[in-house]
């Protein structure tokens, strides 16, 4: 009886053939995956990675919610043009505490892993509004909308429990402080001491030009400001981070 | 009486629908829920008009069940309709942005509707329906568990105005082809386990011995569907009432899990059910047996095998670690053979029956989405190829790409799939016209050619751009030089989706004057009828 032959078994019976399947299209995964969550040099060893504050974070959310990663990159990669362009290539510390992550796969606009600090606050803002009046090439869309909208939080503490329940280490602190950290730091007179020894390098002032209250353009504002200036690559050795 | 329980159930489900609307944490959330209350009650009030106290005639139960066929067959045609239009829309919006209409109607919101209408609206009804057509016909039983095909049938349509008016509300995972948020994803996840079920009923209960080729397909798109789905979608909401939650895992291994998924949305969605979908459709309009059983096991087994590994192919040059990149490279190049492999028995099917390619316009649909997927899988193994891709990705190149394989061969099959089944669901003797057939046929293929070759070059320019240097060793073009330098090709390819989209609405006119029982009067396909004989 030769091979095919056989295959007449699978053939008359459903459950040999959905169990068989359900097995073959499992391997991949198993080997390619599963080695990401152990191997201790999946992650470079970096320093100066912290989570995300709570005005961040916020604008991270409404950068996912606009579809932003359907246009923008978030992932530098190691060739001359695009460091050039760009900055230093991406690590994978650098989206340790991405849930989900915004690398992307296309760039109909230019990548974003490193804007921070590149632009001030005010060209942000007038970008967003309307693109056209400082980039003519532009094709993105307007978002002036955002300007108009308080930011949508009864309690962002929430926000940080569920991400320490997916593993990103927001201490009992962080998450009592989530609130007043959130309007402290998008408002120019607060007392921001606490926030930046709870997040350090944070960027502290009223982003929208708008001090009146804390909307969407100033967490999205916030959060692109702080994008890739984390990591110190000073103290990065290469060599070492190579996987 | 009939639809008691379902009447009960969904006007429970409405009142709930009804409180999460009141209290639910944030904005987006409770006008997600009045959507879904809006929906449930509409729905109920229709069953309620069709509520009858007298029993329900007996069913006979040798009798195939066509019922969901008939509804899957036009919602295939009008989701793709949906989504082929607003697939136009974005594309006009990348040439001409004025026509982002903020909040709701901006590219990033719409580009997921897109997506998902196209994939999972209209693929996913036509999978759905030509499965349950297939499995009927090839075991010669009626499908399992009663309404079952029913509760599969409405239930998909609940996710997909679920999912739909979710992104316009900017209710988004934002993992691409997985953006519905975490409870349409558990709704999808409980419709998908009945639509196992379904399926695997009425394979058990089939009357041949034999599993037919195409259910093979069928069933392991399934059920690798359901794994992908359940693994990728692993997400923490913040709060029951709220619509926002965060993925379970971050960074390198969230990206990983989202291509592994992302990619075989492609290999099993859009692929190895489709592939289903040829091995039942294309030797039933040809009259002609399988080319050869051998091959359909060999590359049955393969194709399902590497699939799987190819998914970092994504993500060349990233920060996932070489290995893995490596690993999905190798993969995505063997998986080559068994592509090639489907189609081979695809077109071979039709020895013998070649001079119908000039007489049958539905065989010349199927004929090329077959070789639309040999080009594309030909085309994808070689952008897998890291020195390829690190010119191809990020660029348009990419999207030409995966047009060619979801217009060419996802959409020809499907069109040539419902045009073979929707006269013998509504016992018709013909289609109404087989000329509209034939102009559907040529809309749809230049629409393809102009959409793909306008994004090779627009993708390879772009690429090419972004890395040119001049002498001095300095970057010749901005960013934005590269931008300004897409707009002619923006322009053209909404002219080749224009092209495609009018082809799918001749196809939708042809099908509900078909169901309507209307048949056209027209002279017959050139070359179907001998020529005239000269005189002895």
């Amino acid at each position: 009886m030769g091979l095919m032959d056989r295959h007449a078994l699978i053939e008359k019976n459903a459950t040999l053939l959905l169990v068989g399947s359900l097995l073959v299209v499992t391997v991949g995964g198993i080997v390619e995956i599963a080695p990401l969550f152990y191997l201790d040099n999946t992650i470079e060893k970096v320093e100066g990675m912290r989570p995300y504050s709570p005005l961040e974070l916020a604008g991270r959310n409404i950068y996912v919610r606009e579809g932003c990663y359907l246009c923008h990159s978030q992932m530098i990669r190691p060739f001359r043009d695009e460091v050039e362009r760009y900055g230093h290539y991406s690590l994978a510390a650098e989206s340790m505490y991405d849930h989900p992550f915004q690398w992307g796969s296309k760039r109909t606009g230019p990548d974003l892993a490193r804007v921070g600090d590149r632009y001030s606050n005010s060209w942000h803002v007038q970008h967003l509004t309307d693109p056209r009046s400082v980039v003519p090439e532009s094709i993105m869309p307007s978002y002036a909308f955002l300007k108009d909208r308080p930011i949508d939080v009864k309690d962002f503490s929430m926000h940080l429990v569920a991400n320490r329940r997916v593993g990103v280490p927001y201490t009992h602190d962080l998450v009592v402080q989530a609130n007043a950290d959130l309007m402290a730091q998008a408002n120019p007179d607060a007392d921001t001491s606490g926030l930046g020894s709870r997040y350090p390098k944070a960027r502290v002032g009223d982003f929208d030009g708008n001090p009146q209250q804390v909307t969407e353009m100033d967490a999205l504002v916030a959060y692109l400001q702080m994008l890739g200036t984390l990591v110190d690559f000073k103290n990065y050795d290469e060599a070492v981070g190579y996987r | 009486m009939k639809f008691g329980t379902e009447i009960v159930l969904l006007s429970l489900f409405a009142f709930a629908a009804l409180v999460a609307a009141g209290f639910g944490v944030d904005e987006a959330f409770r006008q997600h829920m009045w959507v879904l209350f809006f929906a449930l009650v509409g729905f109920n009030a229709i069953l309620m008009r069709n509520t009858d106290f007298k029993l329900a005639a007996p069913i006979d139960p040798a009798a195939y069940m066509d019922g969901p066929i008939r509804y899957g067959a036009i919602a295939t045609v009008f989701w793709g309709v949906v989504g082929m239009l607003v697939g136009v829309v974005i594309a006009l919006q990348l040439a001409y942005p004025h026509l982002n209409i903020e909040p709701w109607f901006n590219f990033g919101r719409l580009r997921p509707l897109h997506t998902s209408g196209v994939i999972f609206a209209f693929g996913g009804n036509a999978l759905l329906c030509t499965s349950l057509y297939v499995v009927q016909r090839t075991s010669r039983a009626r499908l399992f568990g009663g309404n079952l095909a029913w509760f599969v049938f409405w239930g998909y349509q609940l996710f997909i105005v679920m999912a739909a008016t979710g992104y316009l509300l900017g209710i988004t995972e934002g993992r691409e082809y997985a953006e519905p948020e975490w409870y349409v994803d558990l709704w999808l996840t409980i419709v998908w386990v009945a639509y196992l079920v379904l399926f695997l009923g009425t394979i058990l209960k089939r009357k041949e011995p034999h599993i037919y080729v195409a259910n093979w397909f069928y069933l392991s798109f399934i059920v690798t569907i359901a794994m992908l789905h359940v693994v990728n979608n692993l997400s923490m909401p913040v709060s029951l009432l709220g619509s926002k939650s965060y993925s379970a895992f971050s960074g390198v291994q969230d990206a990983l899990t989202q291509w592994w998924y992302g990619h075989n949305a492609v290999g099993f969605f859009l692929t190895a059910g489709f592939l289903g979908m040829m091995y039942y459709f294309v030797p039933k309009q040809a009259n002609r047996p399988v080319y050869s059983y051998r091959l359909s096991i060999i590359h049955f087994w393969a194709l399902i095998f590497l699939y799987i590994w190819a998914g970092p192919h994504h993500l060349h040059y990233t920060a996932l670690p070489d290995w893995a990149q490596t690993l999905g490279m190798v993969f995505s190049i063997m998986l080559w053979m068994p592509s090639w492999g489907g189609m081979i028995n695809g077109l071979m099917t039709l020895s013998g029956a070649w001079d119908k390619l000039r007489t049958d316009p539905i065989i010349r649909m199927m004929v090329a989405a077959v070789a639309f997927y040999g080009m594309s899988t030909f085309e994808g193994p070689m952008m897998s190829i890291k020195t390829v891709n690190s010119l191809s990705h990020y660029t348009d190149w990419t999207i030409g790409h995966v047009h060619s394989g979801a217009l060419g061969w996802v959409g020809m099959i499907s069109f040539g799939a419902i045009y073979y089944m929707v006269p013998k669901l509504w016992n018709r003797e013909r289609l109404y016209s087989l000329r509209l057939v034939a102009w559907h046929f040529w809309l749809a293929s230049l629409g393809i050619v102009v959409y793909a070759a306008v994004m090779w070059v627009s993708g390879i320019m772009q690429g090419l751009m972004w890395r040119e240097y001049d002498e001095q060793g300095f970057l010749v073009y901005t960013f934005a030089e590269t931008v300004a330098a897409m707009h002619p090709y923006y322009v053209m390819r909404a002219a080749g989706g224009a092209m495609y989209l009018s082809g799918a609405l001749i196809m939708a006119w042809n099908i509900a004057m078909t169901i309507f029982g209307y048949q056209r009067e027209e002279d017959p396909m050139p070359g179907s009828i001998d020529a005239l004989q000269p005189a002895e």
